[in-house]
């Protein structure tokens, strides 16, 4: 425990330190956001019937954005040697990077969120689901992508591989949080896939570290 | 115990023992294995065959400090912020790791502003700070000023005098006396 919170707290000082990473992920995330009805007009039932999936999209490629810079640095400067060396599991560093992420990346995504919701005029109602979703999915993405991210380094262009990686194994994600959220708009219960994106986070949450964490120490073998 | 790094037998039938207090220099040619060794002490790599024991176990974990090549300084933080995560694992006092290696008045300087030296003074703070027995040194004067060498080879005889060991991997002369020496094959 003491090593999570020991990685965690570094890595959130070294955030805080390149604050300009953390924005382009979020200004990303508008701005891909705002092309939408630009391309596909401002007709607010169009609108409003894409802006759960675009939403999600957006999300989903904004936090991978951040991700091949989530081990890099350390890996290149000798940082990573001495995590390992710490005493504390590559798993449980690879845990708190994770964690590191999502208070980074998804929790600032999940609060932009609702403005760029709102201004796709999302129908009422909507939202809560939409945002409540987000938050399970971003987390989600947030081990995924620290997984994916571990399995790539040390290969070369392993920020084109990256993407490749892990947008297949997060589509389950986003099925589940686009139909809730259409549920929600055609006055069904979100519940069901609200619970199985849970499920998904609840299955994600021991594996990924763990998958990161071997990944890891192949790394620096 | 032996060790391959990719397709090539690095380490072939190494064997040494270190007693408590104790100092092996490791010598030898460039591709020797010599790097590869500390790596393997250090749990960062897995033996191929053989096995490697501290103290009567197999689990390193937390129990040794690696000092690379790399002086694993992060420059977008101040030099006493590169120590917090140390600090936390070693519960050690950073600042007066700082002070031990002659770098006490920079502690809120940026460590981009740091020179090579300091650098390599940094991460040999680290190296104190994090309290383990063993330490795992990679040619760990490399870059120092002679004043630098005299606080290390301090730093060193109240490492050992409290019954910790070295490994370290030189080609330039250690301040440390009484040391055994394991000198490693020529590379291919």
């Amino acid at each position: 425990m003491t090593g999570f919170i020991a990685v965690l707290s570094r890595e959130l000082r070294l955030a805080a330190r390149h604050g300009a990473d953390t924005l382009g992920a979020l200004l990303f995330f508008f701005v891909a956001g705002a092309l939408f009805p630009l391309a596909i007009g401002p007709g607010p039932q169009t609108l409003a019937k894409i802006a759960p999936g675009v939403v999600w999209v957006c999300a989903l490629l904004a936090a991978l954005l951040p991700l091949d810079r989530l081990f890099g640095g350390d890996f290149e400067d000798g940082s990573l040697d001495q995590l390992l060396v710490s005493g504390t599991p590559a798993s449980v560093v690879a845990a708190a990077k994770a964690g590191a992420h999502w208070a980074v990346t998804g929790l600032p995504l999940l609060v932009a969120a609702a403005p760029l919701a709102v201004m796709l005029q999302v129908k009422d109602g909507v939202l809560p689901v939409l945002l409540g979703g987000l938050a399970a999915g971003t987390a989600v993405l947030s081990l995924l992508g620290t997984a994916g991210a571990a399995i790539v380094l040390g290969a070369r262009r392993g920020g084109v591989l990256l993407p490749v990686l892990v947008l297949p194994l997060a589509v389950p994600v986003l099925i589940f949080g686009t139909l809730a959220a259409d549920a929600a708009g055609t006055g069904m219960s979100p519940r069901p896939a609200l619970l199985l994106l849970g499920a998904f986070l609840a299955a994600c949450l021991p594996l990924c570290p763990v998958a990161a964490g071997a990944a890891l120490r192949a790394a620096v073998d | 115990m032996s060790c391959f790094r990719g397709d090539r037998l690095v380490l072939d039938g190494v064997s040494f023992s270190v007693p408590a207090g104790g100092a092996l220099l490791l010598t030898g040619p460039n591709g020797a294995g010599k790097s590869t060794l500390l790596r393997v002490l250090a749990g960062l790599k897995q033996v191929d065959a053989g096995r490697v024991r501290f103290d009567g176990s197999d689990d390193f974990a937390g129990r040794a400090a690696y000092l690379g090549h790399q002086d694993a300084v992060k420059p977008g933080l101040s030099v006493l912020e590169n120590l917090a995560f140390a600090a936390r694992i070693g519960g050690g006092d950073a600042a007066a790791a700082l002070a031990g290696v002659g770098l006490g008045s920079l502690g809120a300087l940026p460590a981009r502003m740091l020179s090579a030296g300091q650098k390599r003074r940094l991460a040999l703070a680290r190296l104190a700070l994090l309290g383990a027995a063993l330490w795992l040194l990679d040619e760990p004067t490399l870059g120092l000023d002679t004043a630098s060498v005299a606080r290390f080879g301090a730093a060193l005889a109240a490492h050992r005098a409290a019954g910790g060991v070295v490994v370290a991997a030189t080609h330039l002369p250690l301040p440390m006396g009484d040391t055994e020496t394991l000198v490693m094959g020529a590379g291919l």
